[in-house]
C-alpha cells in the first residue's frame, strides 16, 4: 500500500494520481454522451446553420452574447411560460461550441427566432433603449458598419468545411460542396449586424411547436 | 438515459458508478484500520509551525461518510443514474415539468375561467382581470410596445384611439392571436423631387410646421395620381383593412420629421406583429385583449 507521505514527496506520482482522480469524473459524466441518441440526433426539423447564419453565430460569439444570454430553457413552467417549450439536448448537435452561457443578465435566447420582427431586432441592437427604455443591454450599432464578408464571413467556406467534417464523423446531414461554393454569394453585401439577425431569427425555431 | 447506442455503454456507466461507490465505502474501511498516533505530531514542520497530527477521523465525520454512501446508493434506487435502469419512481423532468403545468394550469384556469365568458369591455373594467392582463402584458407585450403601452419608433402606440388594423375587441384580438404584416412599398422609382413632394403634402396634411406650401400643392397631385390613394384613400384617412394608417392626425408609426417621411416613401416599409396563437392560447389572448382595449378606452378602466 502506497503511504501518503510517499504521494506528497514525489510530484509525479501526485500529479499521475490527480489526473487520475479527475479523469474519473469526466469518464462518467462526458464520455457516455457521445453514445446517447438523444445527444446525437438532431431532433426533427433542426438543420445546419445556413452560411448566414453561421457567420451571424460567429458575430454572437465574438461580442460575448452568451455572457448575458444564456440558450437553454431548462424545464419549469416559470420559464417555459415565458419563453416556450424547454430545450432539448437533440436541438444543439450542429452548435460547436453550444452557447448554452451560464447567467442570465438578459433573457435566454434559446427560443427568441420569430418571436420579434427583423425590424424589432434592428432597433433593438442600434439602441436596445429606443424599444425598451428600462433594457441595460449595450448598444451595438457599429455591427451595421461592417460587412460580414470582411470579417466574420471571410473565411466561411473554411467554417463550413469544419462543421461538415464534425457531421460527417457522426454521419449527420451536412452541407453540400454547392453550399459551401455559395457561402459569399448567400452573404453578399449583408452587414454583421444582417447576419447576426439571421441567426438569432432561426434560433430555437426547428421544434415545431414553441409551446 | 434509456438510449444509448449500445448495451456497453449502459454496463459501462453501472459499472463505473457502483466501483466508485464501492471504493469510496472500502477507503473508508481500510483508512479506519490505520495505525494512528494521537497526540504526537508526523514529525515535520512547514511554513515555520504547522505541524500535522496523525489522529483517528472524528466518529461524526465517519458517521457523514457511510451516510453519504448509503444515501448513494438509495438514490439510485429510486431514481434515474445506472445507466439505462429508470429507477423505482420512474422520474423524469418531462414529467416533472409536466406535472407543474398541470397543477398551475388548474390554479389560472379557475382564476380565469370566470373572465372568458365576459365581454371585452366589460372585462376592461374588472381591476383585478386588468392586474393579470398587466402582468402578461408585461411579460409578452412590452418589449415592442413599451411597458406603459405606449410604444416606440416603428411600434404602434396603443394608449391611443388610433389603429393600424382596427380597434374594435374582434380586431384587437385577431391582431394578438394572428399577427399582422403592415407592407409599405418602396416609392424610389417617383424621383426624388416628386417624393418631397409627396413628404410636404403628407406632413401638412396634420399641419406640421416647415412646409413648402409650393410643394404641398404638386404632392397632393402626386398623391391623387399615383397609388397612395389605393391604400391611404384620396382623403388620406388611410384603410384599417390593409393596415394602410391614417395620415391626417398628428400620430406617427415613425416619426413626423420630412427626413423621415421621405425615408418611408423611398424604401417602403415593412412592419411584422408575430402570431401569438399558438404560444399563448385563448385564455390569456382574451386577458390581454381586453387590457389592450382598456389602455385607449379609461373610461372602461
Amino acid at each position: 500500500m502506497i503511504k501518503h507521505d510517499q504521494i506528497e514527496k514525489n510530484v509525479g506520482l501526485l500529479f499521475i494520481l490527480t489526473l487520475f482522480v479527475v479523469l474519473w469524473g469526466g469518464l462518467l459524466e462526458i464520455v457516455p454522451l457521445f453514445f446517447q441518441k438523444s445527444t446525437t440526433t438532431p431532433v426533427d426539423g433542426v438543420k445546419p446553420y445556413t452560411a448566414e447564419q453561421l457567420a451571424g453565430r460567429e458575430v454572437y460569439i465574438r461580442e460575448g452574447c452568451y455572457n448575458c444570454h444564456s440558450q437553454m430553457i431548462r424545464p419549469f413552467r416559470a420559464e417555459t411560460e415565458r419563453y416556450g417549450h424547454y430545450s432539448v439536448a437533440g436541438e444543439y448537435v450542429y452548435d460547436h461550441p453550444f452557447q448554452w452561457g451560464s447567467k442570465r443578465t438578459g433573457p435566454d435566447l434559446h427560443r427568441v427566432g420569430g418571436r420579434y420582427s427583423d425590424e424589432w431586432q434592428r432597433a433593438h441592437l442600434m439602441n436596445p433603449r429606443d424599444v425598451v427604455p428600462e433594457s441595460n443591454m449595450p448598444a451595438f450599432a457599429f455591427l451595421a458598419n461592417t460587412k460580414a464578408k470582411t470579417s466574420v464571413a471571410a473565411d466561411i467556406e473554411a467554417k463550413m468545411g469544419l462543421m461538415r467534417s464534425y457531421a460527417n464523423i457522426r454521419g449527420l446531414p451536412t452541407y453540400s460542396d454547392d453550399e459551401i461554393r455559395g457561402a459569399k454569394a448567400a452573404i453578399g453585401d449583408m452587414t454583421e449586424m444582417d447576419v447576426l439577425i439571421a441567426y438569432l431569427q432561426g434560433l430555437g425555431t426547428a421544434l415545431g411547436t414553441m409551446k | 438515459m434509456s438510449d444509448f447506442v449500445n448495451e456497453f455503454w449502459n454496463m459501462y456507466v453501472i459499472v463505473i458508478v457502483l466501483v466508485s461507490i464501492l471504493a469510496c465505502a472500502i477507503l473508508l474501511l481500510v483508512q479506519g484500520k490505520a495505525t494512528f498516533t494521537p497526540g504526537k505530531t508526523m514529525g515535520h514542520v512547514w511554513d515555520e509551525t504547522l505541524e500535522e497530527y496523525n489522529n483517528p477521523m472524528p466518529k461524526w465525520w465517519s458517521w457523514m461518510f457511510i451516510i453519504t454512501v448509503v444515501f448513494a446508493l438509495g438514490y439510485l434506487v429510486l431514481f434515474p443514474g445506472l445507466g439505462s435502469f429508470p429507477g423505482v419512481l420512474k422520474w423524469t423532468s418531462a414529467k416533472e415539468h409536466a406535472k407543474e403545468v398541470k397543477e398551475m394550469d388548474a390554479v389560472f384556469n379557475k382564476t380565469v375561467g370566470p373572465y372568458l365568458t365576459m365581454d371585452i369591455p366589460a372585462l376592461a373594467a374588472d381591476k383585478k382581470a386588468m392586474e393579470i392582463g398587466k402582468r402578461l402584458f408585461l411579460t409578452y407585450c412590452m418589449q415592442c410596445h413599451g411597458a406603459n403601452g405606449s410604444g416606440a419608433k416603428g411600434f404602434p402606440n396603443l394608449t391611443n384611439d388610433d389603429w393600424q388594423f382596427g380597434g374594435t375587441p374582434e380586431k384587437i384580438k385577431e391582431t394578438i392571436s394572428q399577427g399582422r404584416m403592415g407592407i409599405m412599398t418602396a416609392h424610389d422609382a417617383l424621383g426624388a423631387e416628386t417624393i418631397k413632394d409627396l413628404a410636404n403634402y403628407v406632413r401638412s396634411l396634420s399641419s406640421q410646421s416647415g412646409v413648402d406650401t409650393a410643394r404641398v400643392e404638386r404632392g397632393k397631385e402626386a398623391f391623387m395620381n399615383n397609388d397612395c390613394v389605393t391604400c391611404h384613400t384620396p382623403e388620406a384617412t388611410g384603410n384599417q383593412d390593409l393596415g394602410a394608417p391614417n395620415l391626417t392626425d398628428n400620430i406617427w408609426l415613425y416619426d413626423s420629421s420630412e427626413k423621415t417621411v421621405i425615408e418611408t416613401i423611398t424604401k417602403g416599409r415593412q412592419n411584422k406583429m408575430p402570431a401569438w396563437q399558438d404560444f399563448l392560447g385563448d385564455a390569456k389572448i382574451h386577458l390581454l385583449t381586453a387590457y389592450v382595449y382598456s389602455l385607449s378606452h379609461h373610461g372602461a378602466q
